[in-house]
């Protein structure tokens, strides 16, 4: 059975979890099978991998659908929940998975000062641009001018560059994918998953539900379609022009 | 008789031979600390019993008064091999990791101050809904808010109790000096693994920056949580065992309300009074194994005043009652150490015997009102401006109160 | 010929396997509506070159393609 198919990654996932409580089209979904693909594809010991999650939909891609140990944890927490595991059972593959919500806006402090400390953890923060589990607010990331609930005349804030900000705080691997582009992603997990020091992949991710549907976009292929052309990788945006990468996004390895 | 080990320099202090123990249940250990009399600090004893019950984590932030504890554990870990420290970004940050830890294996513990525990609250209650073992000491200091930092009060005694939401039991220590801080942390961490919940000990500024001289034993009982694959780790059982990450139980931990096995229950009426139920239950059906008070001059069958006190003003209070005792007045003390679960029924039972209850506390009533629900008539003595309740005061109060 | 299974109990009938299959081998079966959706067609098997676009970028695990003998 080829290793990272969908056959072969369905040993990892309790399937009484299933079908999933995430709406059609999610691509919290496509990261979820990502991150059980390259799993397999490494040959891990699955049962000493430990997954710490927060609250919102990307919290729930590990708690319960992956079959190891998962700890589910109040919000914007899971990087502080991680660092006390790690650091207690340092045999442990830690990896936490959490939103732009849980992780950069209430868990901005935990995030940057675990970077800061190189704790060996790979955290990887499912972006969708929106707090979609609670019904569609902005949150740090949330591109300037969306709609959201709280933001219904556009946001009039800037987003954080995930990736460059905890790759200024001190992490060691850092790198930005979509759920479009899920084979460099799943090759960009498995490099997190061997690297040793804090690793950091920001995953842009599709809520066609809450995002995409107030803002001009709400079918699930036609969000995979915008992430497809609104990203660059890094070495094609050196050649671009400030003009040409208006509106676009970076993707690639930031950090290695 | 004089202290065998001082306070200065701390490498005579560890007992060869003592290791962490992994046997469930009970054991008794060779203590980690020599044997022998010591002076120490409130602070620094609390962090000597931390060590000796097998604390293995340790995070935290700094707060006054409560730095010493965490200074002091980070000196010590560095000659106790296994035992891991960090001081985290902040309270929330601290507390988080501690049970991060504990479900790693670790008898885990952070010490903080009135705020911090403020800011602790929400993983407080995260560690009482998936039952983690955890110590937390809160060393209470003036509030509300900043306060006054190094001044002492007793400010925290319904935050402890009732600050997390939601609705469940929790323990409530509080010691009234070094020795038994030493002591009631080790029977904290106990605790906490006996019945897989948090356990806060409640210090205040008056104890914990006290130096006192105290004695360590050789032996110390240790309880450690219990393991069975086989059973769910969050019901069935009371108190149900308790895996560790890494052991291959594929454990599935949440905040949210769930089944035996962790299975998220949020829609389930049922599931949410069953697992309600389990966790008052396994504190309230225990109160023998929890509660601890004592009884200071209680000869008399009928006391003219009874003082209920706990904390540094206990000490003030017995002070008072020898004072009372002195002037032929029938006085006597109970003193709570364990202050929640609340022990209704030896107030109420102390409460019947003595014609006046007086509370003293650094606060505005908040035993009060506890001693209140089951002896109506009690009055309190209250002081919050920062500074300790003396023993001159309470009996003055006493006499006022007795007409004398 | 590959062969091609739709778990139709997990699909949701989001239609991104249709939608990026370069060879347009899946198609939204419009004559069926069922829990609220369109479920999916595997209309050209043939023509599958087991890229496996649509197993990787479907949500929900829902679908699986075996190369087979032949």
């Amino acid at each position: 059975m080829n290793r990272g198919t969908t056959a072969s990654i369905l040993k990892y996932v309790r399937s009484r979890a299933f079908p999933t409580p995430f709406c059609p089209g999610c691509g919290h979904g496509i990261l979820m099978g990502a991150i059980l693909r390259a799993i397999d594809q490494l040959e891990l010991d699955f049962s000493r991998v430990l997954f710490v999650s927060g609250i919102g939909c990307a919290g729930w891609i590990p708690s319960p659908h992956y079959n190891t140990d998962t700890l589910h944890v109040t919000h914007g927490r899971p990087v502080a929940f991680a660092t006390g595991a790690k650091l207690f059972n340092p045999e442990l593959t830690v990896v936490v998975i959490g939103g732009d919500g849980d992780i950069a806006s209430i868990g901005g402090n935990h995030l940057i000062h675990a970077a800061r400390r190189n704790i060996n953890l790979t955290v990887i923060c499912a972006n969708n641009l929106i707090y979609g589990m609670t019904g569609g607010q902005v949150t740090p990331t949330t591109p300037q001018g969306a709609r959201t609930t709280t933001t219904p005349a556009g946001n009039p804030e800037r987003p954080f560059d995930l990736a460059r900000l905890v790759a200024a705080a001190g992490a060691t691997y850092v790198a930005r994918y979509s759920v479009w582009h899920v084979r460099p992603l799943i090759a960009s997990i498995k490099k997190a998953l061997q690297h040793t020091g804090f690793s950091f992949i920001e995953v842009l991710s599709t809520c066609p539900t809450q995002y995409g549907r107030r803002n001009e976009n709400p079918t699930p292929a036609g969000m995979l379609r915008a992430l497809k052309q609104d990203c660059v990788t890094l070495e094609r945006a050196q050649e671009l022009s400030p003009e040409e990468l208006v509106g676009k996004t970076i993707i690639g390895e930031f950090v290695r | 008789m004089e202290p065998v080990h001082k306070t200065q320099g701390t490498e005579n202090r560890v007992q060869q031979g003592a290791e962490l123990t992994e046997q469930s249940g009970w054991t008794k250990v060779p203590s980690a600390l020599q044997p022998g009399r010591y002076f120490m600090q409130g602070d620094e004893a609390c962090a000597e019993g931390a060590i000796v019950a097998g604390c293995n984590y340790y995070a935290g932030y700094p707060i006054t008064p409560a730095s010493e504890i965490m200074e002091h554990i980070c000196q010590r870990f560095l000659q106790l091999p296994g035992r891991v420290f960090i001081q985290m970004e902040d309270e929330i940050g601290s507390i988080a990791s501690v049970i991060g830890a504990s479900w790693a294996g670790a008898r885990a513990m952070t010490a903080t101050s009135g705020p911090g525990l403020s800011l602790m609250l929400e993983n407080i209650g995260y560690a009482i809904i998936t039952e983690t073992p955890c110590v937390i000491v809160d060393v209470q200091r003036a509030g509300p808010s900043t306060g006054q930092a190094t001044r002492p009060a007793q400010g925290d005694v319904m935050q402890a109790r009732w600050g997390a939401h939601g609705d469940y039991e929790i323990i409530v220590i509080s010691p009234w000096s070094v020795q038994e801080t030493y002591a009631e942390t080790i029977r904290a961490f106990n605790l906490a693994d006996r019945f897989r919940v948090p356990v806060i000990l409640l210090m205040d500024e008056g104890v914990g920056h006290l130096r006192e001289n105290m004695t360590v034993s050789a032996e110390t009982s240790i309880y450690r949580r219990l393991k069975d694959p086989m059973q769910p780790p969050f019901g069935e059982a009371e108190v149900p065992p308790m895996p560790a990450f890494g052991e291959g139980a594929r454990l599935l931990v949440t905040g949210s309300t769930h089944d035996a096995w962790g299975y998220r229950r949020t829609s389930s009426p049922q599931a949410q009074e069953q697992l309600v139920e389990r966790l008052v239950g396994k504190i309230a059906n225990h109160r023998d194994e929890i509660e601890r008070t004592h009884a200071h001059f209680y000869d008399e069958e009928r006391l003219d005043i009874l003082l209920v006190a706990y904390g540094f003003t206990a000490r003030s209070a017995l002070g008072a009652v020898r004072l009372a005792c002195a002037a032929k007045v029938k006085a006597g003390l109970l003193r709570l150490t364990t202050l929640w679960p609340f022990p209704d029924e030896v107030v109420k039972q102390a409460g019947a015997r003595a014609r006046l209850v007086m509370v003293p506390e650094m606060n505005r009533g908040q035993v009060l009102r506890e001693v209140q629900r089951v002896t109506p008539q009690a009055m309190g003595y209250h002081r919050t401006d920062g500074e300790v309740i003396t023993s001159l005061e309470i009996w003055a109060a006493m006499q006022k109160e007795l007409a004398l | 010929m590959p062969k091609i299974t739709v778990n139709t109990d997990w699909c949701k009938g989001c239609h991104i396997c249709v939608e990026v299959c370069p060879r347009h081998v899946l198609e939204v079966d419009k004559d069926v509506f069922r829990h609220g959706f369109h479920p999916v067609l595997v209309a050209r098997p043939e023509d599958c070159t087991v890229c496996r676009q649509c197993e990787l970028l479907c949500p929900d695990l829902a679908i699986i393609v075996e190369e087979t003998e032949g």
